[in-house]
């Protein structure tokens, strides 16, 4: 497999390091000025709306199938608009929780991606409150 | 031109519902520090009859009976949650004045009036979905106007969902809805202000929009003839877009428990003076002179009480250190051995532009650019490690003071092992 090395910025905010400056005295202008571009960001890359986004910890393996394991970060965007087939963070009972969306004609089900979990099914008249829709799952590995 | 207030509903509760929505119809109050009042209430909890700042401990009863859930405050996370609002809100005008940390002016001029009341719902809808927080919107052409239009909002007559446009309203409507709300409901009408004016048989805010200004500059204030005003329209309190330098910066707080010596009561005043002298910093200021106070616990009737205040003058300053010291230097005049302390606190005065400062014969300008770098490290510490990271030794590292949060939530929002948990 090919893969080209991306440099990642530093820090939780975004930090923009030009290269190299345009003030040379003398000499020989750097060739490289002309191609500056800004570092890459994960912030950049995995916040689409700041003020909308919030971190959840992922608790559990009702989603292990979906790629989502105990203690993942989950990036959560509210101001997006869920659809079926979306991972949502749901209010069921009080508690949050991270399962698929499913609508199919008036029912709507929240559906765990393990089979040893329940369906949970919302018939019509009862309402399901979504808290937002998760964008990404961050896992992060322990060394050694 | 008309302009619009948006206010969170009870705020503080409404973030603490966003991460716990088992608190979602359940009565709700949040603590002040130390757990000592009232200082946000929900709706189940207002219909009860607590009122605004009432003492926990003349709600325990209450509560109990109730199942009152009573949460310690969390600053953090509404300092977090009022940023995230402001900043959406602050895309629907060019021009947003934030004037406290759950509510806002937008200006609106140039809108179509007609599309105003859909504008504001977009505004609620934006807010709730993507942040969570519940708002109202008050629409009027003067900011006086706008927050009594936001309590209508709230109150739920004379607008519909949680939008009030007075524009919508015909003078007469407006008449109406007026004469019925007390005098004491308009923004700077205060209690005795409202007594006085009962007494001149002005009781509702129809009352007073109709009363003769001169009349009410004569018996009370320029401030409430201003009022007068704009409830005709006339726009008199000036919309500062920029936002003016604080005139006084206090901080204080009541302890966590009482206090008898000298020297836990100097830690807690060098910290305060600590805290002032960064915010003091962070208007671009300096101070001149300090107040330094101590109390005993008021509501400890038993308890021999003392209360003492002190002033205390110098050359104009940003200075921590010196700060702090002329803080101890003023609470050794005051301290009395022998009393159960409650509460102390730091007021800065004199504050000026730091770039307009007078130089004396005496200043060392090499000492002074001594100091502004070393104030301006710490407070970059303070900022990237966390507030209190670097303090001067005087402010202690007991603590023993400190504010006591016995129910405060999780930092939701801003710190890594404490982020909310979806199973």
């Amino acid at each position: 497999m090919n893969s080209s090395i991306q440099h990642p910025a530093q820090g939780h905010q975004a930090i923009h390091i030009p290269l190299c400056g345009d003030k040379v005295a003398a000499g020989f202008p750097s060739p490289a000025t002309d191609y500056i571009e800004d570092r890459l960001s994960l912030d950049e890359h995995l916040i689409q709306h700041r003020d909308t986004t919030f971190f959840v910890r992922a608790k559990g393996d009702s989603m292990v199938m979906a790629g989502i394991f105990d203690n993942d970060l989950l990036v959560v965007d509210r101001s997006l608009n869920p659809v079926s087939g979306d991972i949502v963070i749901a209010v069921v009972d009080g508690d949050l929780t991270v399962k698929r969306l499913i609508k199919r004609g008036e029912t709507v089900t929240l559906k765990p991606e393990n089979r040893h979990y329940p369906e949970i099914e919302f018939k019509d008249g009862q309402e399901l409150q979504v808290w937002g829709v998760v964008t990404s799952s961050i896992k992060t590995f322990s060394r050694g | 031109m008309p302009l619009a207030l948006v206010d969170c509903n009870n705020f503080y509760v409404s973030c603490e519902r966003v991460f716990n929505p088992k608190l979602e119809g359940v009565p709700v109050v949040v603590l002040s520090n130390n757990d000592g009042c009232a200082v946000a209430r929900s709706n189940e909890v207002k219909a009860l009859g607590v009122k605004m700042g009432e003492p926990w401990f003349k709600m325990k009863a209450i509560a109990k009976q109730h199942g009152i859930i009573a949460l310690s405050s969390n600053y953090a996370l509404y300092g977090d949650m009022s940023a995230r609002v402001m900043n959406i809100l602050s895309r629907f005008s060019p021009k947003q004045e934030i004037y406290s940390i759950d509510e806002c002016f937008l200006d609106l001029a140039g809108f179509n009036p007609a599309t105003l009341m859909d504008y504001a719902q977009t505004m609620r809808r934006t807010i709730k979905q993507g942040v969570g927080i519940p708002v109202c919107v008050g629409i009027a052409e003067t900011k006086t106007l706008t927050k009594l239009a936001n309590h209508c909002a709230k109150k739920g007559f004379a607008g519909n969902d949680g939008v009030c446009d007075f524009g919508q309203l015909t003078a007469a409507e407006l008449s109406l809805v007026f004469s019925k709300l007390p005098v004491g409901d308009v923004w700077g009408i205060g209690r005795r202000i409202a007594e006085g004016l009962g007494k001149l048989g002005i009781n509702t805010v129809e009352d007073l929009r109709v009363a003769d200004p001169e009349y009410i500059r004569q018996q009370f204030s320029i401030v409430v003839e201003r009022t007068v005003k704009e409830l005709n329209g006339i726009s008199c309190v000036e919309t500062d877009g920029e936002g003016t330098a604080r005139q006084q910066i206090m901080v204080s707080r009541s302890f966590g428990a009482t206090v008898m010596n000298l020297d836990d009561l100097s830690e807690s005043v060098a910290y305060f003076a600590t805290l002032a002298s960064e915010k003091l910093r962070h208007d671009r200021s300096v101070a001149s002179s300090l107040c330094v106070f101590v109390r005993t616990n008021p509501f400890k009737e038993s308890d021999p009480q003392y209360e003492k205040s002190i002033v205390v003058p110098f050359q104009p300053t940003d200075n921590t250190t010196k700060l702090v010291n002329a803080a101890i230097r003023g609470l050794k005049e005051i301290y009395r051995a022998g009393y159960q302390y409650k509460k102390s606190g730091v007021l800065l005065m004199g504050l000026h532009p730091k770039e307009n400062v007078q130089r004396t014969l005496f200043d060392d300008p090499a000492e002074q650019a001594k100091s502004d770098n070393m104030m301006s490290v710490m407070d970059e510490i303070n900022r990237k490690m966390g507030a209190g990271c670097m303090t001067i030794a005087a402010s202690g590292t007991r603590k023993r003071w400190a504010m006591r949060r016995d129910q405060k939530s999780p930092n939701y929002t801003t710190a890594w092992d404490e982020l909310p948990v979806a199973k």
